[in-house]
């Protein structure tokens, strides 16, 4: 008869907080939240509270991306367990106190969503970071934030690789998402990209305000890039890289990248060619803190998600 | 003209500036076999830096190379920046004396998109006019400028200052830490013009006169920022980003403000914008530079 079978009733996402300066050279999230510490008249929305925060605030003051260790890798299991002893890195004690004040992580105390503001120095406009593809309340924002931005385009990262995924700062929350605008150098504000980050955060507190109003969402679908494979630079015996990005895949993030493809060009002028058998979307090509982690780019391969009908659950 | 026989090539004066670090590293894996007929040194110059991939490690190397810096008692436990930069300048200096290098050529980069700039002192150096001018005619994709800060010798601060003749190679943009290929192989060819302008130079080769335009620096514009907190209230506008050497006129929009007003140029006269929001510099209080353009007339040197 009717479809309203398939209509998941999820629980209203009452606190929202939206973190900047998890790493404290990505100048957008950092200038965003300070502003909106200081007067959140933008942020605010019937029906829930949303908390603007910084999460490295040492960082942010050295503007650099982390002081110890990196904060967006920090939320393992290891460290949010690890006793209160001196010595512990700086972004492992962060990582404690902000799975104390927003977490605890996978509980049902939990803040309800998390938006982690980052920039890279890759070409990947506006980013939307995703960590399941199952979690209906997130793809559905993520659609309704994509319509919304037309005819900008959002492009959706999904993150579920069991190796590859890594324990972020906005993973604490049950509905965690990353913000990711670029390119941005290291210690720039571009006014393009904080616009950007700007106008895709009133997007998405106009669907949480929507959703815990009542509104029902109909079932649709979500093109996203799921992450494959992580690429280093070519590197000598003591680890230096030994080519760069080549011109042709420099800045063509989320295009597609066949055999045959030139990928890296050698200090001393040779191609060097991908070899992969089936076509990839590259992502984060480039990014200038992921030369320490081994990688010039991401391999990504392209998936539509379909997600449910959901509305608020009645109490 | 006296030969320009010792050349002097440093990358790394700010650590988190990749194309010249690369450069000088690659330079320095092909041993010179004594036939070059010019001597260059080729230098790290702030090797703590460059590891640490940061621009510098307590003080910015690139401002201690004036008289004042060069000559202050130095120990241990002074800064070290200012240890290194009386090290180079005893390697490769000492500044304003005869022993010093021909010509230093410092490679920087920027995250303003200012293309390929020399910058430099003195708006009468033929030598580094007639470099500009011959890169101008070789580098088919880049545009190359000749930017001028007219500062006395003692007080010029930075390393190229140490040579006879110097200036520094800025390549735009790239970001900090990272290294682009097309802004890397425009460094590469940069330098290796160079090198081929001063070979020709030193065996007779006559090189004609012209005209080069010069930009010489006139002011530095700070972000608006907040009264008590100094924090920066606005972002380089729009329409200014990334149009460095673009004709800024008053009334031109020039920040625009969180709270969505646009502030404009309200100086008089009409100048070029460059170091348009460079990252290094927010620290230093400066958004942009604004230069004055004349064309300078240069003798046919051989």
């Amino acid at each position: 008869m009717s479809s309203r079978t398939n209509i998941s009733c999820l629980q209203e996402a009452k606190r929202v907080a939206i973190f900047g300066g998890t790493h404290g050279n990505e100048m957008s999230g950092i200038t965003l939240v300070n502003m909106w510490i200081q007067n959140s008249a933008e942020i605010e929305r019937n029906g829930l509270v949303v908390k603007p925060f910084i999460s490295n605030p040492r960082a942010v003051e050295k503007c650099t991306r982390y002081i110890d260790t990196d904060l967006n890798r920090a939320f393992t299991p290891e460290n949010l367990s690890a006793p209160d002893v001196e010595g512990l890195p700086y972004e492992v004690q962060r990582a404690k106190e902000i799975n104390r004040m927003f977490g605890p992580k996978g509980s049902s105390d939990a803040y309800d969503a998390i938006f982690d503001l980052h920039n890279t120095t890759s070409n990947m406009g506006s980013t939307l970071i995703l960590e399941s593809s199952t979690d209906l309340f997130n793809l559905q924002m993520v659609h309704y934030i994509k319509k919304a931005m037309v005819p900008h385009t959002c492009s959706v990262l999904l993150n579920e690789h069991p190796q590859l995924k890594y324990s972020t700062t906005r993973s604490v929350a049950k509905h965690p998402i990353g913000l990711e605008v670029g390119p941005q150098p290291q210690g720039v504000l571009r006014s393009n990209v904080f616009e950007s980050m700007r106008t895709i955060l009133k997007h998405a507190l106009d669907f949480i305000e929507l959703f815990n109003s009542g509104v029902e969402f109909p079932p649709c679908t979500v093109d996203v890039f799921r992450v494959q494979e992580r690429m280093d630079y070519p590197r000598d015996t003591n680890g230096n890289i030994t080519a760069m990005v080549h011109p042709h895949l420099q800045d063509c993030d989320w295009e597609p990248l066949n055999r045959g493809d030139p990928m890296f060009l050698t200090f001393d002028g040779r191609t060097v060619l991908y070899e992969g058998a089936n076509t990839v979307y590259p992502t984060f090509i480039n990014e200038a803190a992921y030369y320490e982690k081994q990688q010039a780019f991401m391999t990504t391969c392209r998936e539509i998600l379909a997600a449910y009908a959901i509305r608020k659950a009645c109490k | 003209m006296p030969t320009v026989s010792r050349v002097a090539v440093c990358g790394g004066t700010h650590g988190n500036e990749l194309a010249g670090i690369y450069l000088v590293r690659e330079m320095l894996k092909k041993r010179a076999d004594g036939t070059e007929p010019v001597s260059v040194v080729t230098v790290m110059s702030n090797p703590r830096a460059a590891q640490l991939c940061v621009r510098y490690v307590e003080t910015d190397l690139n401002r201690c190379f004036t008289r004042a810096a060069l000559s202050a008692p130095v120990s241990e436990t002074s800064p070290y920046e200012m240890i290194r930069s009386q090290e180079l300048n005893a390697l490769l200096g000492p500044k304003a004396s005869a022993q010093a290098v021909d010509l230093l050529c410092d490679l920087h980069n920027t995250t303003a998109n200012t293309g390929l700039c020399l910058i430099t002192y003195s708006d009468r150096d033929w030598i580094c006019l007639h470099i500009c001018k011959h890169l101008q005619r070789e580098m088919a994709s880049t545009p190359v400028r000749y930017v001028h800060f007219d500062i006395p010798l003692n007080e010029a601060y930075s390393l190229d200052s140490v040579g006879k003749h110097g200036f520094a190679m800025e390549i735009g943009p790239q970001p900090h830490g990272v290294v682009r290929s097309v802004i890397f192989s425009a460094m590469q060819e940069g330098v290796q013009l160079m090198m081929d302008w001063i070979c020709q130079f030193n065996s007779g080769t006559l090189f004609e006169g012209g005209w080069v335009d010069v930009y010489t620096m006139v002011k530095n514009i700070d972000y608006p920022r907040d009264s008590e907190t100094h924090v920066i209230t606005a972002a380089v506008h729009p329409n200014l980003q990334d149009r460095d050497f673009c004709l800024l006129h008053p009334g031109d929009p020039m920040f625009l403000c969180f709270s969505g007003e646009t502030l404009r140029y309200r100086g008089k006269e009409a100048l070029y914008p460059f170091f348009i929001n460079e990252g290094a510099y927010y620290e230093k209080g400066v958004a942009l530079s604004l230069a004055r353009k004349r064309r300078v007339q240069i003798p046919s040197v051989l």
